[in-house]
């Protein structure tokens, strides 16, 4: 019963989440279009699928995963683990979370696999590619870069150092690779980015950062909880953009044995 | 090409150009499975839609192709409809199959760290599974919503506005798809509280009630116009057929220059706000509208210029929140 009230109220959320859509796609088709929406019914079955089974996935994961993070998170960063003290040292040793730093950089992959928004997008370039590049090729090329990212912001947790340092170190890399990347990679490389934070990462990546920024000694959480989903963004996009330079250099390569050969 | 060499190479760029993403390859399978009783009624309907469709682009014979593949699926469907509730099974199966493989992950990582790191045994097991199972049918049933609505309504629009031809309507509506959205964001909303928690406690702010509520409302203002700004850029990006990578490197420089400038204690907020403003439902509505945009102008490619729309907005609410960070504390 006291899920039942749980997930109506996670249903009236996600519906006040389509409603602005549903005014304005409403209200160009009445006022501006004047048209009527092709397969309108189809669209609506659609549309009530999609706010039910979202509601569905945040209610489960509530019941299930986001409690468990949480907890799991709190326990890797306790002091009583890090170090085997109830007392933490007056300067953190950023060789003792190594679990902390798996730990992040493994649930950065697997919520990132379960993302619905990176589903949609890797199901709409599969679509336009004509099956070129795989959903689940995008998907996990993704995820190992979340997990880099994510590892890489608890560390920088851990040791304090400043935010915007590594997000300079991630732009350059970006330009750098953008300059030599295929052409028909580069947006939907970009895009991959904005993606892989929404419904599961961020909150589960959010009480990380939080919870991290608040047991290692010295750190303040007001300022160093922050940015872990920054990095979780900006990392994505080098790795499709590494990856896509690396299967044109290995084609490349290929093809020049294969040439070789030929010629031999 | 990346990703799962199928068909390496060999599409020419102008083949690619001609296809209609209305023409889904994938989900034609779905359509029939979900949608007999559309189907029984007027066999047709996937070919007509994709004739709709291809009149911009109709110049081929890889377009003749495609519609003798459609004529064969829907014959196809024709012959089998006693096999219905059968393929019926078998596709939900597959659903739930594929659902269940995406959470994998998860439950391994999650079982691992408590069984070998943690070493506690898991707080209420039942929960957990029934959450899990939900989590499943929730991603079954989105999934198949996706295909059904949002995609289908995001590309149909697109195609309706480009019609009409008028400008200025297009980009009405980009700005207000972009701002609409993002003004009730939940998850912007929390965040736009904590900031002004933050920013309450630095004393940057007065720490009154008011003067924080106002704040977080201008915070989360500056998002939504920057949001709304960022799909009418992008969608201006479509019709012109700018190149991307100009756009964003520029966007990562005024990025760099505004982080020197701006305040400390906004520059966290100011990057996590770009991770928050795209939703789960807004991003597959704007993927549809670009990749909808791009497919129906010419000289467009769904791939190279239809994606890029949720790059701008994850970019722009950075700078916006900078800017409200300078304008306000200085």
């Amino acid at each position: 019963m006291e899920f039942l009230m749980d997930f109506i109220k996670i249903l009236v959320a996600t519906g006040r989440d389509v409603l602005p859509i549903i005014l304005l796609i409403g209200g160009f088709q009445l006022v501006v279009l004047r048209q009527p929406i092709p397969h309108l019914g189809r669209v609506l079955v659609g549309s009530v699928y999609v706010v039910i089974g979202l509601a569905l996935f945040l209610a489960g994961l509530e019941k299930a995963l986001f409690p468990l993070g949480k907890i799991m998170a709190a326990q890797l960063s306790d002091p009583v683990f890090v170090y085997g003290t109830p007392e933490p040292p007056a300067l953190a040793d950023w060789t003792a979370y190594g679990w902390m730093y798996l730990f992040a950089a493994l649930i950065g992959f697997a919520t990132t696999i379960a993302e619905p928004s990176l589903i949609a997008v890797a199901y709409k370039a599969s679509e336009v590619s004509m099956g070129t590049i795989s959903q689940w090729g995008l998907r996990i090329t993704v995820a190992i870069g979340v997990a880099a990212g994510i590892s890489l912001g608890t560390f920088r947790i851990v040791t304090g150092t400043p935010l915007f340092l590594y997000i300079l170190a991630g732009y350059i890399m970006v330009i750098l690779l953008t300059l030599v990347s295929p052409k028909n990679i580069i947006a939907l490389a970009y895009d991959s980015g904005g993606v892989t934070t929404s419904t599961v990462t961020v909150p589960l990546v959010a009480a990380l950062g939080l919870g991290l920024a608040s047991s290692v000694p010295g750190r303040n959480p007001a300022l160093d909880g922050f940015g872990l989903i920054a990095f979780a963004s900006l990392f994505p996009i080098i790795s499709v953009l590494g990856y896509a330079r690396l299967v044109v250099w290995m084609t490349h390569r290929k093809t020049r044995t294969a040439e070789k050969t030929y010629a031999v | 090409m990346p990703f799962g060499i199928k068909k390496p190479l060999h599409i020419p760029e102008g083949r690619m150009r001609s296809l209609p993403s209305r023409l889904f390859l994938n989900s034609c399978v779905s359509t029939e499975m979900t949608d007999n009783a559309l189907t029984k009624k007027n066999p047709d309907f996937r070919m007509q839609e994709t004739i709709w469709s291809c009149q911009s682009a109709a110049d081929s014979d890889y377009f003749r192709q495609l519609s003798d593949r459609v004529n064969i699926n829907s014959s196809i469907t024709d012959n089998r409809h006693q096999h219905d509730t059968m393929k019926i099974f078998s596709f939900i199966f597959q659903r739930i199959k594929t659902a269940v493989t995406d959470l994998l992950p998860i439950i391994l990582v999650v079982a691992f760290f408590q069984l070998v790191v943690i070493r506690q045994p898991l707080p209420d097991l039942g929960e957990v599974i029934f959450g899990a199972l939900l989590v499943v049918a929730g991603l079954v049933l989105f999934v198949q919503g996706l295909e059904m609505g949002l995609f289908p309504i995001g590309e149909a629009m697109a195609y309706a506005l480009a019609r009409k031809g008028s400008l200025f309507w297009l980009l009405v509506f980009a700005f207000a798809l972009g701002f609409s959205t993002t003004i009730a964001e939940p998850a912007l909303i929390a965040v736009a509280a904590e900031a002004a928690d933050i920013a309450g406690k630095g004393g940057l702010i007065d720490p009154d009630q008011k003067s924080l509520n106002t704040y977080a409302l201008g915070l989360r203002i500056s998002v939504a116009v920057s949001v709304g700004l960022a799909i009418l850029v992008g969608v201006i990006r479509i019709l012109k057929g700018w190149p991307i990578h100009f756009l964003i490197i520029g966007g990562y420089l005024v990025v760099m220059l505004m982080t020197i400038i701006a305040p400390e204690e906004i520059i966290g907020i100011a990057y996590d706000a770009g991770g928050v403003t795209t939703s789960t439902i807004t991003v597959p509505l704007v993927a549809a509208l670009g990749v909808g945009l791009a497919s129906t102008i010419k000289g467009r490619s769904p791939l190279i210029d239809g994606f890029g729309l949720i790059a701008f907005a994850s970019l722009l609410p950075m700078i916006f929140v900078m800017g409200y960070g300078l304008l306000i504390f200085n």
